[in-house]
């Protein structure tokens, strides 16, 4: 147990090994059918788009509400690379899963790229802009989807390789958020902070903010594109319709519910609401009434979140654990 | 020549639409400084509200189109009151971000609230016909010919920005509006009620916005389903960050470059129709960041 609180990150891989060897066996004895072994998925494409919304809205303080269309620009990249390009489907997995993690990142690069062209315009000014240069983002690149034939176009582009499987998502989810977390922790997570809590002081101690800003903005944008690569390939077939804005705005209620200001917050919300319709099935129609009330009650009755602004002891990277050794 | 007149027309037709949605987000931006997200379901709200008041104002006064115009205006003024009540008033001193999450939220729910089968239902609707249609030519050589419906939307549009504006700039309530909007604290300090304040203006915005959905529907004829407020709503609001948001002219100007805009790029593609909007955000954010006939007001320390 000493050895365990002294070694936090032999814990939580141990953690991480145990959860895998569980999901796994509940799987394999039948517990746990194809169904919710989906789902389980889908929790952790969710976690991730919600962490990477999380830096930017709730530790930089900015107010991005297009996510939805980096994940559309990532899945798009990546499912054309392997589909229509590479044909990875009929490689044998040693050359397909390559490809596969090649058109990942492709398709992560490629919504980064988009991430900048959106951020550094409206970055560099205060207020509610970028809210609305996201949302105006997110709906165009829809709409060049859906006049570009070679994407599919209004039909969709299917045929999409089934690369995506719980190993995938359990080692995509953890290193992503690892990553995150690690930036968060950095020196350049403390400025996004002071950007956040006063943009005057933040510049006033000697942070770039604009380029604090961007930088985040972009990092955010890359792993909402792999995400959607990880989606694309889970789902098999992608449609401009995937990706509206509702979509973002699903992601905006998970991370403010769960907690903006913190990873663990947008872990949580993001697989309570995933999993949460799954139970009400019967109230199907009422969800998205549901939510967004869900949505207003928390603002108004706990506006932090439900998580506030605590964080699970395994996202936290231990201050002192030389001292905890030595004593 | 008569092509572009004709766009043109089309243009300032859908632009007046669009300043009546752009004046309620600048109102309440520039009175609480929110983004309300929510404003473009009040419209729809309003267009939903002639669908179901037109005949039984026409079985009570005979003609339809002015009773239904008032009394939509009248829901949906009372309609923003219980919104600002109900969801902002709570978050007034919460972070400004809350409010806007929780404006997206009041979206989101009305949305798909009014989409319940039991509520407006998800389904297509015909806007029932306010007034009789007509071509009105104009003589000259051109060709052109206005449909009465335009000069309609023209002219309530202007008769409520003329009202607006002698309500902002001639009464004691428009005075004590740009006091609030200028300094909140020092505005109550002055004896001002901020809260009957903001609640006029979000009544203000509001009915604004009913009588855009009038509009909306007697120009198009249907009502596509709940969501029918996103676009408009979207397109306003780049009017009123063109114009400077917080300033009332600015946003009705921004409004009718949206619509000519709109209008002469729908003619060479109809996709190109929603680009436009974002291009010219785009310019303006990065040449004049606080819009057209906005102010910068640098932040004191």
């Amino acid at each position: 147990m000493t050895f365990l609180r002294a070694h936090r990150t032999a814990a939580t891989v141990i953690v991480l090994v145990l959860v895998y060897a569980v999901i796994k066996v509940l799987n394999l004895v039948g517990i746990l059918n194809a169904y919710y072994i989906q789902l389980l998925m889908l929790v952790g494409i969710n976690i991730v788009m919600t962490v990477s919304l999380g830096m930017v809205n709730g530790f930089t303080g900015q107010f991005s509400i297009g996510s939805a269309g980096f994940m559309a620009v990532g899945a798009y990249t990546s499912a054309m690379i392997t589909t229509v390009w590479l044909h990875a489907s009929t490689a044998n997995p040693w050359v397909g899963y390559p490809i596969f993690i090649v058109a990942l990142l492709a398709g992560g690069l490629l919504a980064a790229a988009a991430g900048y062209l959106v951020g550094a315009p409206s970055l560099r000014l205060k207020g509610d802009y970028l809210a609305i240069v996201t949302l105006s983002a997110s709906e165009l690149i829809r709409t060049v989807i859906r006049v570009t034939n070679f994407l599919g176009g209004p039909r969709g582009l299917g045929g999409i390789p089934k690369f995506t499987n719980l190993e995938v998502v359990f080692v995509f989810a953890t290193v992503s958020v690892v990553l995150m977390r690690n930036y968060l922790f950095s020196s350049h997570g403390r400025s996004m902070k002071a950007v956040r809590d006063s943009e005057i002081a933040a510049e006033a101690t000697g942070v770039n903010t604009t380029k604090q800003k961007v930088f985040v903005f972009v990092f955010s944008a890359f792993f909402s594109g792999v995400s959607g690569g990880v989606f694309a390939h889970l789902l098999q077939f992608i449609h401009p319709d995937n990706f509206t804005f509702a979509k973002s705005l699903e992601y905006l209620i998970y991370l403010y519910v769960g907690g903006s200001a913190s990873i663990s917050g947008a872990m949580v919300g993001a697989a309570i609401f995933t999993v949460l319709p799954e139970l009400l099935r019967s109230l199907q129609t009422w969800r998205m009434v549901i939510y967004p009330l869900i949505l207003i009650l928390v603002m108004i009755f706990r506006t932090e979140g439900v998580m506030g602004l605590k964080e699970f002891g395994f996202i936290l990277i231990p201050q002192r654990q030389r001292k905890e050794v030595s004593a | 020549m008569g092509q572009f007149l004709q766009q043109l027309i089309n243009g300032i037709q859908i632009g007046s639409i669009y300043a009546l949605i752009a004046l309620g987000y600048t109102i309440v931006y520039g009175i609480v400084g929110l983004i309300n997200f929510a404003h473009a379901d009040i419209f729809m709200v309003g267009a939903y509200m002639g669908f179901f008041l037109a005949p039984v104002m026409a079985k009570i006064f005979g003609g339809a189109f002015i009773p239904t115009i008032i009394a939509a205006m009248f829901i949906t003024g009372v309609f923003g009151f219980v919104m600002e009540k109900l969801a902002y008033r709570p978050l007034r001193y919460k972070s400004r971000l809350s409010a806007l999450i929780t404006a997206l939220g009041v979206s989101l729910f009305l949305e798909n609230f009014c989409a319940l089968p039991f509520v407006f239902g998800p389904q297509f609707r015909k806007f029932p016909d306010l007034i009789v249609t007509k071509q009105i030519v104009i003589p000259g050589n051109l060709g052109l010919s206005i449909p009465n419906v335009v000069l309609l939307d023209v002219g309530v549009s202007i008769f409520l920005m003329v009202l607006l504006f002698w309500f902002v700039n001639r009464t004691l309530m428009g005075k004590q509006m740009r006091a609030v909007s200028s300094d909140k604290s020092a505005a109550s300090l002055m004896g001002i009620n901020i809260d009957i304040v903001i609640s006029t203006a979000f009544i203000v915005g509001a009915a604004l916005a009913g009588a855009g959905g009038i509009l909306y529907g007697t120009t198009y004829g249907m009502l596509a389903a709940p969501y029918l407020g996103i676009w408009p709503g979207m397109k306003a609001f780049i009017a009123a960050v063109l114009g400077g948001i917080g300033n009332i002219p600015g946003a009705v100007l921004g409004a009718y470059i949206m619509g000519i805009s709109e209008a002469f790029a729908t003619s060479v593609d109809s996709n190109l129709g929603f680009g436009i909007a974002f291009a010219i955000l785009i310019v303006i954010l990065l040449a004049r960041p606080s819009g057209l006939l906005g102010k910068f007001i640098p932040e004191k320390v």
